[in-house]
């Protein structure tokens, strides 16, 4: 069990600036995931936590505890790597045990530690397997168990899913989250793909150039985007965003656009257009419908009425719709004299 | 048409591999069969490829001819020693010109390199001298201190170390693995072709040295078999071939035993370190 923590951490490699000052807390206990787009600089934190590519300046706190000058083997850190870094050259059974031989940790402890982590992944039948005879599930597998047999107090997981097949994927997830539930340490897990990250998290850290974008839970994220950059990440299809006067810019999700055959005067957005995609996907069908000027709206929804090139209308309400000032920020409606200038701009039209 | 000169090529290469084979392994069963005629047979012409009795007894002269027993004590101690010693040294140094940031790496491994290319022929004067100042010379010192490190085997496996992803020596080092433990658990095992191709080449070239032995001995105490083999040469004024090519066949025998033993892998390690 350990919180984690971020002082002014600046990470650089020769001149190349990778994080700038963050300032970040990890809940004890919780699963945290690092998401954001490739680059942005994920895996990097999570190696200052497990003290594998040291920050350049600031502190890292795990506990409280500065950690800056102790040995990743003393942290109480496992981590998953996104390669799984098996041991190529030892079968499943010291890849498991390394870690615990190099504590000392006595034979007959390590023989229980061994078949109680093989089991919780179900690898008990391959213990004298080289990994090399692994499939790709297994050796994530390996990997896993090799962390848990420590009984970390941090799990660090770089993008561990990444390199499996999307069914092999899913069911991961679950099991992540259950071994979560079962191990109540804290997770801290990288991924770029932002469903993973809704799907597991609950807490979801969006980072993008270094820079943390912004924290909450999977829900809140999702509902109250505190920029343009959040909104456009998450979700998917991603929200549509319209741009009004004064750099002022809309967005809604696409399952808050509604398609009628005529213009709902109630209704705060309205634009007329052309329905010119339309994916039917069992439970629910995405339109794509493009306006006079030419810009395309997704609209997803249960109701399957429209066909391609029929004429439509989108309809927002109001209360789905969210406002980013010119500095890419959110306008929330607290704030009374931007908010109107939102809506001015809102019923001057497009 | 196209199969006809397929079939042409064919030929042409297994007559080619053919000539190939005869000139590499010629010499080594007329060594063999040498050591087996009689002193008749060695001068008889046409010469004789086959002796009409093997004649086992030159082996035992060729033994009995000088201290082989000593001799061989000495070319074992020897080579124990500096396949050793190189194990000791080079392992953890390959790995840290491989994975470690120092100070003056690059300098030192440009050393390394410089060591790899020079020749013993041009090293034996000062390194006499050295061992002369330090008065081993009547100890297997000078055989076995100069070779102590490998700068090929440095070489090949700083390329192997190379290669191996730096994840995993950062899983290990999470894993509360210390330097030694990583070098010798981890990164050795990964390296075993490039090692034994490592530790061949050191045990044939040390065991059939002929030129650094000649150079850095005197006394008869500390010489090795190739030395006391060539010295039959000299024992009785005329040339015994029949004598001399005995002891050869004493002084390669443990290559063979080795290469019996071990041919896949010898062939595998070759194969990987593109001698072929
Ligand atoms: N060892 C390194 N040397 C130089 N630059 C690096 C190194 N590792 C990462 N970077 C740079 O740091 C940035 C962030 O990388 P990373 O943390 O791996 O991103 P992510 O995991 O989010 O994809 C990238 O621009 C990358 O090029
Ligand atoms: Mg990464």
């Amino acid at each position: 069990m350990a919180a984690i923590e971020f002082k002014n951490v600046t990470k650089k490699f020769g001149n190349h600036v990778v994080i700038e000052n963050i300032n970040l807390k990890i809940k004890d206990g919780s699963f945290t995931v690092l998401v954001g787009p490739s680059g942005c600089g994920k895996t990097t934190l999570l190696r200052m936590i497990a003290g594998i590519g040291p920050q350049t300046s600031g502190q890292v706190l795990i506990d409280g505890n500065d950690v800056t000058e102790i040995a990743p083997g003393k942290r109480g850190v496992a981590m998953v790597f996104q390669n799984y870094a098996i041991y190529p050259t030892m079968n499943v059974r010291d890849n498991i045990e390394f870690g615990l031989k190099n504590n000392k940790i006595p034979k007959e402890e390590r023989d229980i530690l061994v078949k109680e982590a093989s089991e919780k992944v179900g690898l008990e039948e391959y213990l004298d397997r080289k990994p090399s005879t692994l499939s790709g599930g297994q050796r994530q597998r390996v990997a896993l168990a090799r962390a848990m047999v420590k009984k970390p107090s941090v799990f660090l997981m770089d993008e561990p899913l990444s390199n499996l097949d999307a069914k092999l994927r899913v069911q991961m997830r679950v099991e992540l989250i259950e071994l979560h539930k079962k191990l109540q340490t804290t997770f801290v897990y990288v991924t770029h793909d932002q469903v993973e990250a809704m799907s597991m998290a609950d807490t979801v850290i969006l980072m993008n150039n270094g820079f943390i974008q912004q924290i909450a839970a999977p829900e809140e994220i999702y509902r109250n985007p505190a920029n343009l950059f959040t909104a456009r990440f998450i979700g998917s299809p991603a929200m549509n965003i319209v741009e009004l006067n004064d750099g002022i810019r809309l967005g809604f999700r696409p399952e808050r656009g509604i398609l009628s055959d005529e213009a709902d005067p109630k209704a705060d957005f309205s634009v007329e257009g052309q329905v010119v995609t339309r994916e039917m996907l069992g439970r629910e069908t995405t339109y794509s419908v493009r306006d006079p000027q030419g810009r395309t709206y997704m609209v997803t929804g249960l109701d399957d009425p429209y066909k391609v090139d029929d004429k439509v209308y989108l309809n927002v309400s109001l209360k789905h719709i969210y406002f980013f000032g010119k500095d890419e920020q959110r306008i929330y409606e607290e704030d009374a004299q931007q908010y109107q200038a939102c809506l001015e701009a809102l019923r001057r039209g497009l | 048409m196209y199969k006809l000169s397929q079939k042409v090529w064919a030929v042409a290469g297994t007559i080619l591999k053919a000539i190939l084979i005869f000139v590499f392994v010629f010499p080594f069963l007329w060594m063999v069969s040498v050591s087996l005629q009689t002193d008749m047979e060695i001068s008889s012409s046409p010469i004789t490829l086959i002796p009409a009795v093997p004649q086992w007894i030159n082996f035992a002269a060729a033994w009995s001819k000088g201290p082989f027993l000593l001799y061989l004590k000495n070319s074992l101690t020897i080579i124990v020693s500096v396949i050793a010693m190189q194990m000791v040294i080079m392992v953890p140094a390959a790995y840290a010109f491989a994975k470690c940031d120092f100070k003056g790496k690059n300098l030192m491994f440009g050393l390394v390199l410089i060591a790899f290319m020079t020749p013993g022929q041009i090293t034996f004067l000062p390194i006499y001298q050295m061992m002369s100042e330090w008065e081993v010379m009547d100890t297997l010192l000078p055989q076995i201190v100069p070779f102590m490190t490998n700068a090929f085997g440095i070489f090949l496996l700083r390329q192997y170390f190379m290669q191996v992803p730096d994840e995993l020596i950062e899983a290990a080092k999470l894993d509360n693995a210390g330097s030694l433990k990583i070098v010798y658990k981890l990164m050795l095992p990964m390296a075993k072709p490039a090692m034994s191709t490592v530790v061949l080449f050191s045990f044939v070239s040390h065991w059939n040295d002929y030129f650094w032995p000649l150079v850095m001995t005197q006394t008869t105490n500390v010489r090795t078999l190739p030395i006391g083999i060539a010295m039959l040469k000299n024992t009785e004024g005329i040339t015994n071939w029949n004598i001399i090519m005995a002891g050869n066949m004493i002084l390669v025998m443990p290559i063979l035993v080795v290469y019996v033993f071990c041919s896949k892998s010898i062939i595998r390690s070759f194969a990987y370190s593109g001698i072929k």
